[in-house]
């Protein structure tokens, strides 16, 4: 199947975002992370599990009439680090937007260790995770230092 | 150098210089001169968990330099049962004092504390983290009875993966080139990201369940206290913790210079028998903690330490 037909199985949009390159599977935890699984009245649509060339099965995400900022994106950098993100303006790709991985990634997540000073979620101080390692990814707590499991780092997004 | 969260925050020449400082110092910890190089300062003690010879370390430390002590006092009494964040006190002390050490049960406190604070922090142990101020004072006892602290071979004993002190020590003894033997249980044995990172390095380690198989090579033996409640049952604890005791007997084909550590309080991990044997030196050790720490508190606090004190050069 092709490209094309991976994207016209739901409508094209005017104006928004759409995310592609989506590890299969991830598309809901990508909409948790950004904040719009819940309280948006915005059109969204969501394709899972569809073939990709590059990836075997990929997800799809479309957020009609927003357009998610940098900043945003590079909150998926733990769910779909290499996902593609076109801004939509007149049904035309008017920016291509890459995730960047930082040296920190501030406030998207908690760190996994139970004993963490940063899991009394009253204190103030922002949570954050240092990048210790690219390639392959490893993360580690700026305050406690424990490195971080990628797949338990899913269940802490703030 | 804002504060000393872990054994990172030095360079092998800082930790150096901070034990010759702290060497120079040892008759003002002794009480034999009085060198009031901390006058006018004052070091807030906010120790979160139990603490009996951090805290009387550092209070004896400041006291000598002629500074003065504040005091958390009793957590239970104070507002932190009150649901006070530790922001919140750490924005209060801050405000009273000129340095800060602090205990805390969770791990990252310290950091948090640092990054939340003006003044410097120092790390007294941080849940299951870090303790570099006793790391300090582990390196100038192994320094003052070895008079280096390269090359040396090390046991640390016991419980490696809850015990804070193996896990700074390990870290500092590594940067110098210190060949390790973990002996603990498999239960307790030494956290994997730390054995990693420190393979990272370098390090010469070896990881065993048996205590006494490489004590006549050792020049240092390291040993902490099993505590029983990590282990879900009594008979566990009791099988275990019998295979971590050190008796004068264990120690008669060991070199004469080996000393044996222990960062205190023991329960019967360490025979009263080896006390009198010339390899005790943990009650040694744990006088060190006054001067590693004065020497430390001045550092922290951009005070130098004369070239020359009471006349010594």
């Amino acid at each position: 199947m092709s490209q094309e037909h991976n994207m016209r199985r739901v409508t094209a949009i005017r104006n928004g975002t759409v995310i592609d390159h989506i590890p299969s599977g991830q598309a809901m935890r990508v909409l948790e992370m950004l904040g719009i699984n819940k309280g948006t009245s915005v059109p969204v649509s969501l394709v899972m599990n569809v073939p990709s060339k590059k990836m075997g099965t990929k997800d799809i995400i479309k957020v009609e009439d927003r357009e998610l900022n940098q900043d945003e994106l590079n909150r998926l950098a733990l769910v779909a680090p290499d996902a593609h993100v076109a801004i939509i303006r007149a049904y035309s790709v008017a920016e291509k937007l890459t995730i960047e991985l930082g040296d920190e990634i501030v406030n998207v997540v908690r760190c996994t260790l139970s004993n963490c000073i940063t899991s009394n979620l009253r204190e103030p101080l922002a949570h954050r995770l240092k990048i210790f390692s690219r390639s392959p990814l490893e993360l580690r707590c700026h305050y406690c230092g424990r490195p971080q499991e990628l797949d338990e780092l899913a269940n802490n997004v703030l | 150098m804002p504060g000393l969260i872990t054994m990172d925050d030095l360079s092998n020449e800082e930790i150096l210089s901070i034990l010759d400082d702290a060497e120079r110092l040892l008759p003002v910890a002794k009480g034999d001169h009085y060198l009031p190089l901390l006058q006018g300062k004052i070091l807030g003690n906010l120790f979160f968990e139990p603490s009996t010879r951090t805290r009387m370390s550092f209070e004896t430390a400041m006291k000598r330099l002629g500074g003065d002590v504040v005091n958390l006092g009793d957590v239970k009494t104070s507002s932190v049962v009150k649901g006070e964040t530790l922001f919140d006190t750490i924005q209060m002390v801050d405000g009273y004092t000129d340095i800060i050490a602090m205990r805390h049960p969770r791990q990252g406190a310290a950091q948090y504390a640092q990054d939340a604070a003006r003044v410097p922090i120092l790390n007294g142990g941080d849940g299951a983290g870090h303790h570099p101020t006793q790391t300090m004072l582990d390196l100038f006892t192994i320094r003052q009875a070895h008079g280096r602290l390269d090359g040396l071979k090390v046991i640390l004993a016991g419980d490696l993966r809850y015990g804070r002190t193996v896990h700074s020590l390990s870290h500092a003894l590594t940067r110098f080139g210190c060949e390790l033997i973990f002996a603990s249980p498999e239960l307790l044995r030494m956290p994997r990201e730390i054995v990693s990172d420190l393979n990272a390095h370098g390090a010469k380690v070896t990881e065993t369940e048996d205590l006494l198989g490489s004590i006549d090579t050792a020049d240092v033996v390291y040993m902490t206290r099993i505590q029983k409640e990590r282990f879900a049952d009594e008979d566990e604890y009791a099988k275990v913790a019998g295979a971590y005791k050190l008796h004068a007997s264990n120690l008669e084909g060991s070199k004469e210079s080996m000393i044996i550590m222990h960062p205190l309080p023991r329960v019967d991990e360490i025979h009263p028998s080896v006390d009198a044997t010339r390899h005790a030196r943990y009650f040694e050790q744990a006088f060190n903690g006054v001067v590693a720490r004065m020497s430390l508190l001045c550092r922290l606090l951009n005070i130098e330490v004369p070239a020359s004190i009471g006349g010594e050069a």
